[in-house]
Formats: structure tokens, C-alpha cells, sequence
């Protein structure tokens, strides 16, 4: 019992980084009908960008909360820079531009910080008084530092001009236009934010899978997974997908099929959903008129 | 007087497909003009070409006195021109509130939350809907809605793509009641296109007619509305 | 919705550039000899290369056929070579199937297993499929090192297959006769291919490309050739990964990671993703341009590749055959208007 609790718990806690990573998707998708193949690989460049902060003798919250500013301007500036000339062109021209964007950042991330697996702090002290035998400290940690993301970003969507405006501008990019919403910009916005987020999912999972240049890519198939599963055009819906998906992982990896083919896991929920409800458990079937 | 919009030699087209042809058009300050046309004569095009969204415009656009061909659209609202277009244009997945909120954006100073008050005064139909989303409105509720929403922006001029489109009589009528009284106490000047002619030259005092890309006649809507030819084509009698 | 490349073109681009049969009857000739010769003019190594190019041509002209002529975009061409390679290699292993059958036969467990998968499939489009083709090929690896089929995959050590010799006694050593033997295939393949685009079935796949919907009311079963195709695509890489897996007389897990199935279809994008002849230029650029960029850049070489790949996107979007196409056409209007003169 203690130890399904453990894996329960432990499972938890990883779902929070998938929540992160598939909120991230999410607010792309909303905005541009897109999903962001390579916000794996920017969360991974970001997490770099920490590690070397630290390494330089930065404190851990600072290098943190510098990353995160780093993190949205990147996003930023690669939504206007490399995304912007292809945005509204065949996807298929954008697959290839993610995968090129994917490789950059995959292969400067292993010259600049060479590919040795490195270790990442964690802000939480391992024995601080809310670790416990069932969740280390750096889960609990990992689970209220992803609720606090995922309450801020509520909170900024809903109650502030910007967030409003960044709403209106994925939902309907013509009336925006005609209230004077520059909504080019908000779609950069919208990348900065899912550039940041994905940042703060990228430390949080370093601590536990260490960094090294490939650490997300499972990562982002989970995030997928659990954003596919919760309704791909629901943010919140996404988030507790993601949730969901990293306590499925964890118990099918004890339980049923063994660790090693956990990713199968991410496969065959994704194809599940697809298959039997593809709006996912909360989101809108599309109607198309035809 | 200089009008407060002026079109002078404009054309238009969607790609390689030239719609509007050497139009001239003026809608003075504070005044009501209406432009009148069958589907497909350009009327839609004429309004987007004002806000240059969609299509390709050459020509003079002229507000205010200064030239807007050719400015971003985002530039030509913070002029001063609010648009409610074909289909409405509601935010369908914001509430009411949210949607006459987004109207504002462009504004910096305190009088929004005023402006809430006085358009809830005008639509308060809308007031009763503010928590709703605007998806879950009637087609009447939300041309109220478009409406209010352009005018949040306080512009000088209001754009409006056939507000009687698909509405009940009684609404439209509701409707045409409520434009007129904004008119008069607020001196916004209004470019009306319409297919329903006997509402729309009862409410403008100017008018225009529009067939396939040209304007084929303009002058006082009361002179229009007794033109044999108009009464015949446009008033069925 | 957008198409998956640009405004659709009234004939495949396959023979859009229509010279006089003569022209293009004698270039096929001429690139046939050169091949057929091709092995005795280059060293060992290189004819290893050059097999390897066409069997990755194979691979892509599935792709093309799924992608290019039907729309659905594959990121698990991988996935199926894989397959394919595994088959042969296990059936090699365990039975006494001679070499030469065990490519068919690989091609017919990827038709089921692309099939089965193309069910599915059928709800997705655009970026989701490609979401979730990844996921496949990203599983294939983990899914062949399970621990539960070592006693048939060999788990992470893979299997030894031995390389097939000449038959008849034809003085060929082992390099030349793999060339020749994948040489065969890719002539019969490509003439299937040929046949198949050509006639009502290309019209009924290039229909649902580009307006599934009008296709679907005039009576094309969309579903059924949409499942199909993913078949026949998982088919044409079940029979590249045979014939890879007896060019490289091994096979493990760690040899189809995903980059095998970006790399085929960024070869199949930069021949151009609608042709049949461009997966000849797809194949020789993922082959060789590794080392280029490796040259390049000792440090990054993938950044590099990336920045390419990005470049070419922006400037030739329809990858070589598009810029081809292109020039065939300007120099055909400046012939005609040399002739009008």
C-alpha cells in the first residue's frame, strides 16, 4: 500500500511537469492551430541557461527567475523571427521549420554545454519538513511550484487587459484586428509565455532526469499525451490531462508493463484518445461546416 | 465643410478579382449616411477597403482630412473608426461583459467604466446577459452586442455591415431606434450599408447606391427614397 | 484548413515538365546505364553508400506516395523500415527462409502493420498526425529492446545477419551483388509506384489530399484509401529496411531512433515531397550532406543542417524538383517567345 501510495504521489508530481509542458502546447495551439514540436528543446536550452547561472555563482531563485525572463523573450522572438514568414503557409512546411528549429537548439544546447549528463539543483532541501516516505521534498516542491504557474497564468488570462486581449486575438483574429488588438504581438506574447512555462517545467524536471541535451524529448511526448487527453484547445483541461498521464505512467511502469517501456504508454494514449474521443475528456468537438 | 470620411476614386479588389471601381463616397460629421446595393454589389468590400483589412485598395481615403489608404488597421481604429461587421464579429467563447471590455482596449483614460453604464442604458438586454457568454445570445442580442462593443472604442465614426441581417422586423426596428438616438446625443457620424433600403433611408440622411462596384446614385435619402427607379428595384413599390 | 503545399497543380508533378518523350525516355536510359555501371566505377565502400542511397529512396518514395500524394503527413517512416529490418533479420535467424523471400515478406507484415495503423490514423490530420507518428517511432525502439521479445529480437544487442551471395556463381563480390539486388528493387518498385499515381487510384489520393471533403461526395471511399495508402507506404519502408538490414548485416534497437524518420522526410521535402524522381535527390542528400556539415562545422553540425533545413523552407519550399519544375517552365516561355519572334 505504501509504496502504490508512493508511486500515486510520486506519479503526481511528475504529471505536474506535463501539465506545465502540455499548458504550453496548449496556449500555442490555441492561438496559431499549431503545436509547438520544439518546446521541448527551448525548455531544455532554458534549463541550460539556469544551470550555467548557477554554476556562475547566481542563487538559485534569481538564476530562476532571470531564466524565465530569458526564456520569454526567446520565445518572442523566435515566434517573430522564424515562425512568423511560414505561419500561414502548408503544414508541412511548418513541420520541417519545427524540426530544424528542434535540431538548432538540440545541437547548440550540446556544443555550448557539451553533451556530459550534468546535475541540476533543486531549491528544495532534501530534508525539509514536508518531505516524507512518500514524496521526496522536490516532488512536493515540483507539485506547488506548478500550481502556483498554472493559478498565475489563470489569474493573468482572466483578469488582466493583456490576457484578455491575448484571448480574444487566438479566438477570433479578425474582430481583434478591428478593435485595435496588435495581434501579431499577441502571438508572439503567446510564445513567450509557453517558452517561460515550458522553462519552469525544464528545472523542474532537471533535478530528477538530469540535464543533458535529449531530456525532454520524452518529456514533451508525455506533455503531448496528457494535452491530447485533457482536449487539446483547453488549457485547463490540458493541465489536468497532463496530471493524469503522469500517474498512469507511473503505475503502468510498476504494475503492468515495466519500466522500460513507459513511452509506449505516452503512444498508446495518444492513439486511444484519438481514436475513441478525440476532442479529449473536456474539450469541444468541433463541428465543421462544410 | 470637409467630410469626415471621404472616398475619392477608390478601388478595390480581392486578389486578382477587382470589386469596387472608382468609388466616390463622403459621410459628413455627426451625419448618417447609408450605402444601399444588392448582394455581391461591394458593400462589405467598401467597409473593409475603409479598414483596410482583405483587400487591395488604391484610391484616396480620406478621415478626419487625413489619408488612411494604406495604414494598418489597428492604426485606423485608434483614429477613431469602430467597425461592426458582417456576421457580428462576437468574441463567441467571452462573456458579454468581456466583449464590450475588449471594445475599450485601445483607450487609456477613466471614462470606460462609464461607458458600460450608458451602453447598458441603451441595450438593457445586455446588462441582464453581462456574466453570458456572447456565443449564447440570440442573433438580435448580439448585433446589440457588435454595437455597443464599436462603441466603447467612443469613435467618431461607426461602421456598421448590415445590422438588419437576418432579424426579426421588430428588432431591426428596435434597433434603427436606438442608432438614431446614439446619433443625436453622442454626434457619432454612422456609414450604414444595407440590403433593407426602407429602414435604412428612413434612419440615414444620406445615401448612395451601389451596383456591381459603382456608385450609381447619391444625394439626401429623402430625394432617393421618392427616385422611381429605387422605389421600383430597392422599396418594391 | 490549409492544403499541405501550396494551390494544388492540375497534373502531379511527377510529369509536369512535359519535354518530348524523346528527351525523357533517353535521360531514364542514360541514368539506368549509369547505374548499372555505377559499381564497377567506384570503390567498396562507396557502392555500399550508393545502396544505401537507394534503399533510402525506397523509403521515401513511400513517403511521397503517404505524404506527398495523399496529405497525411508521416513522422514514422522509421517505424516500418524498422520493422522490415527486424523481419528479415529474425526470419534469417530463426528459419531457413532464403534471403531474397524474406523482403517480401517483410513488405507484406509492414502493408498489414502500416494498415492497421492507417485505421486510427484516419481521424487525424495535419500536425496531430504528425504528433502521433512520432510517438510511434519514438515507442518503436523501447518497444524492440523489451525485455519480453529478446529471446527473438536479441534485445539491445540486436542480430548478426549474414550478407547474401551472388547467385548463379556471378563473379560479383557482396558489395556489388546487395547494389544490383537493391537495384532491382527499386526499378520494380518504382514502376509500381509509377502505374499506381498515374492512373484512377493517384486521382482518388491527390483528390482526397486536397479536398477530402469534395472527394468523399463525388464517391471516393475516403477511408479505404486512406488506410490503404498508409499500407502501401509502411510497405515500400518494410521492404527498405530488408534490404538495409542486409546491406549493413545488423540490426538493433539504437539503429532507427527518430532522426531515421525526420531524416526521410526531410530527404523526401528537399527532392520535393510530390514527385517520384526527387526521392533520387532526398537519398543522396541524407546520405552524403552529413559529412558536409560535418565539415562545416565540427562543433554543431545538426545546428547547421537545422539552419538549412529552415532556409530551405523560406527560399524552396517545393524542394529540388519544385525548383526544376520552376526553370523547365521559364525556359519553355522563353523558347516560345523566341519562337514567336
Amino acid at each position: 500500500m505504501q509504496a502504490f501510495l508512493h508511486q500515486l504521489l510520486s506519479g503526481l508530481a511528475n504529471g505536474g511537469i506535463y501539465a506545465s509542458v502540455a499548458l504550453a502546447l496548449v496556449m500555442i495551439y490555441q492561438a496559431t492551430h499549431l503545436v509547438n514540436f520544439a518546446q521541448g528543446e527551448m525548455a531544455m536550452f532554458s534549463t541550460y541557461i539556469a544551470w550555467a547561472m548557477v554554476n556562475a555563482g547566481f542563487p538559485y531563485w534569481a538564476a530562476f527567475g532571470l531564466t524565465l525572463v530569458f526564456s520569454f523573450i526567446a520565445g518572442v522572438a523566435i515566434e517573430r523571427i522564424i515562425i512568423r514568414p511560414v505561419e500561414h503557409g502548408p503544414v508541412l512546411t511548418i513541420v520541417i521549420v519545427f524540426i530544424g528549429l528542434l535540431l538548432i537548439l538540440n545541437s547548440l544546447a550540446g556544443w555550448i554545454f557539451s553533451y556530459t549528463i550534468k546535475s541540476f539543483p533543486s531549491p528544495f532541501p532534501s530534508d525539509a519538513w514536508y518531505g516524507s516516505k512518500y514524496m521526496s521534498s522536490h516532488e512536493v516542491g515540483m507539485i506547488a511550484v506548478t500550481l502556483a504557474v498554472l493559478i498565475l497564468v489563470f489569474l493573468f488570462f482572466r483578469f488582466t487587459l493583456l490576457g484578455l486581449a491575448m484571448r480574444a486575438a487566438a479566438q477570433n483574429p479578425v474582430s481583434s484586428r478591428l478593435v485595435g488588438i496588435r495581434v501579431g504581438w499577441m502571438l508572439a506574447f503567446g510564445w513567450g509565455l509557453a517558452g517561460a512555462i515550458g522553462a519552469v517545467a525544464g528545472m523542474m524536471a532537471a533535478p530528477i532526469v538530469y540535464l543533458d541535451p535529449n531530456m525532454m524529448s520524452g518529456i514533451l511526448l508525455y506533455g503531448f499525451a496528457g494535452a491530447l487527453l485533457g482536449g487539446i484547445d483547453n488549457p485547463w483541461g490540458a493541465a489536468l490531462g497532463g496530471f493524469f498521464v503522469g500517474v498512469l505512467e507511473n503505475i503502468a511502469g510498476a504494475y503492468v508493463i515495466g519500466t522500460e517501456l513507459k513511452l509506449t504508454v505516452a503512444l498508446v494514449i495518444i492513439v486511444g484518445v484519438l481514436v475513441f474521443k478525440p476532442a479529449g475528456l473536456f474539450g469541444r468537438t468541433l463541428v465543421a461546416r462544410v | 465643410m470637409t467630410a469626415m470620411l471621404e472616398l475619392r476614386n477608390v478601388d478595390a479588389a480581392y486578389g486578382p478579382t477587382q470589386i469596387l471601381k472608382a468609388v466616390d463616397l463622403a459621410v459628413e460629421e455627426r451625419g448618417i449616411t447609408t450605402l444601399l446595393g444588392a448582394n455581391g454589389a461591394g458593400k462589405t468590400t467598401t467597409l473593409r477597403a475603409i479598414c483596410n483589412m482583405m483587400v487591395r485598395v488604391s484610391g484616396e481615403i480620406r478621415f478626419a482630412g487625413e489619408r488612411i489608404d494604406g495604414k494598418a488597421t489597428e492604426d485606423i481604429v485608434r483614429l477613431g473608426v469602430a467597425h461592426a461587421p458582417d456576421g457580428r464579429g462576437t468574441f463567441l467563447d467571452l462573456t458579454v461583459e468581456e466583449n464590450l471590455r475588449i471594445g475599450a482596449y485601445t483607450r487609456r483614460d477613466k471614462g470606460i467604466a462609464a461607458d458600460f453604464d450608458r451602453l447598458y442604458g441603451y441595450f438593457p438586454r445586455l446588462k441582464e446577459r453581462r456574466r453570458q457568454q456572447a456565443g449564447t445570445l440570440s442573433g438580435g442580442e448580439q448585433q446589440m452586442l457588435a454595437i455597443s462593443r464599436a462603441l466603447m472604442l467612443r469613435p467618431k465614426l461607426l461602421l456598421l455591415d448590415e445590422p438588419s441581417f437576418g432579424l426579426a422586423p421588430l428588432i431591426v426596428q428596435e434597433i434603427f431606434r436606438i442608432l438614431r438616438t446614439i446619433n443625436r446625443n453622442e454626434g457619432v457620424g454612422m456609414l450604414l450599408v444595407e440590403q433593407n433600403a426602407n429602414i435604412a433611408l428612413e434612419l440615414a440622411d444620406h445615401a448612395y447606391l451601389i451596383e456591381t462596384g459603382c456608385i450609381v446614385m447619391g444625394g439626401p435619402a429623402a430625394i432617393i427614397a421618392c427616385d422611381d427607379a429605387v422605389r421600383r428595384a430597392y422599396l418594391g413599390y | 484548413m490549409t492544403t499541405l503545399n501550396e494551390t494544388p497543380s492540375v497534373r502531379p508533378a511527377a510529369y509536369a515538365g512535359q519535354s518530348p518523350a524523346m528527351w525523357r525516355y533517353g535521360g531514364i536510359g542514360a541514368i539506368l546505364a549509369i547505374a548499372c555501371i555505377l559499381p564497377f566505377a567506384v570503390s567498396g565502400y562507396r557502392v555500399s553508400q550508393f545502396s544505401q542511397v537507394l534503399i533510402f529512396a525506397i523509403a521515401m518514395l513511400g513517403l511521397n506516395i503517404l505524404t506527398g500524394f495523399n496529405g497525411q503527413i508521416s513522422l514514422g517512416q522509421g517505424a516500418f523500415y524498422a520493422i522490415g529490418a527486424y523481419t528479415t533479420a529474425i526470419l534469417l535467424d530463426k528459419t531457413a527462409i532464403p534471403y531474397w523471400a524474406t523482403v517480401p515478406i517483410a513488405g507484406a507484415i509492414c502493408l498489414g502493420a502500416g494498415f492497421l495503423f492507417g485505421l486510427p490514423a484516419l481521424r487525424l490530420e495535419g500536425l496531430y498526425l504528425a504528433l502521433a507518428t512520432v510517438a510511434l517511432a519514438v515507442a518503436t525502439p523501447q518497444i524492440l529492446k523489451f525485455k519480453g521479445f529478446d529471446p527473438w529480437t536479441g534485445g539491445v544487442q540486436g542480430i548478426q545477419v549474414d550478407p547474401p551471395a551472388a547467385p548463379f556463381g556471378l563473379p560479383l563480390n557482396t558489395d556489388r551483388w546487395i547494389y544490383y539486388f537493391c537495384l532491382i528493387w527499386t526499378i520494380a518498385l518504382f514502376i509500381i509506384a509509377r502505374n499506381l499515381l498515374r492512373g484512377r487510384t493517384g486521382r482518388a489520393l491527390i483528390a482526397i489530399r486536397d479536398h477530402p471533403l469534395a472527394a468523399a461526395t463525388m464517391g471516393v471511399d475516403t477511408a479505404h484509401y486512406k488506410s490503404l495508402t498508409f499500407g502501401v507506404s509502411a510497405m515500400y519502408a518494410g521492404i527498405a529496411g530488408a534490404l538495409g538490414a542486409l546491406l549493413s548485416a545488423y540490426v538493433s534497437p539504437d539503429s532507427f531512433p527518430v532522426l531515421l524518420s525526420i531524416k526521410f522526410l526531410v530527404g523526401s521535402v528537399v527532392g520535393g515531397i510530390r514527385s517520384i524522381s526527387g526521392v533520387f535527390i532526398g537519398a543522396l542528400f541524407i546520405e552524403f550532406t552529413p559529412n558536409f556539415a560535418d565539415q562545416i562545422s565540427k562543433a554543431a553540425p545538426d545546428a547547421i543542417f537545422g539552419i538549412f533545413l529552415i532556409a530551405l523552407m523560406y527560399l524552396m519550399p517545393k524542394g529540388a524538383i519544385g525548383i526544376l519544375d520552376f526553370t523547365a517552365v521559364r525556359l519553355r516561355r522563353v523558347a516560345a517567345a523566341k519562337r514567336q519572334n
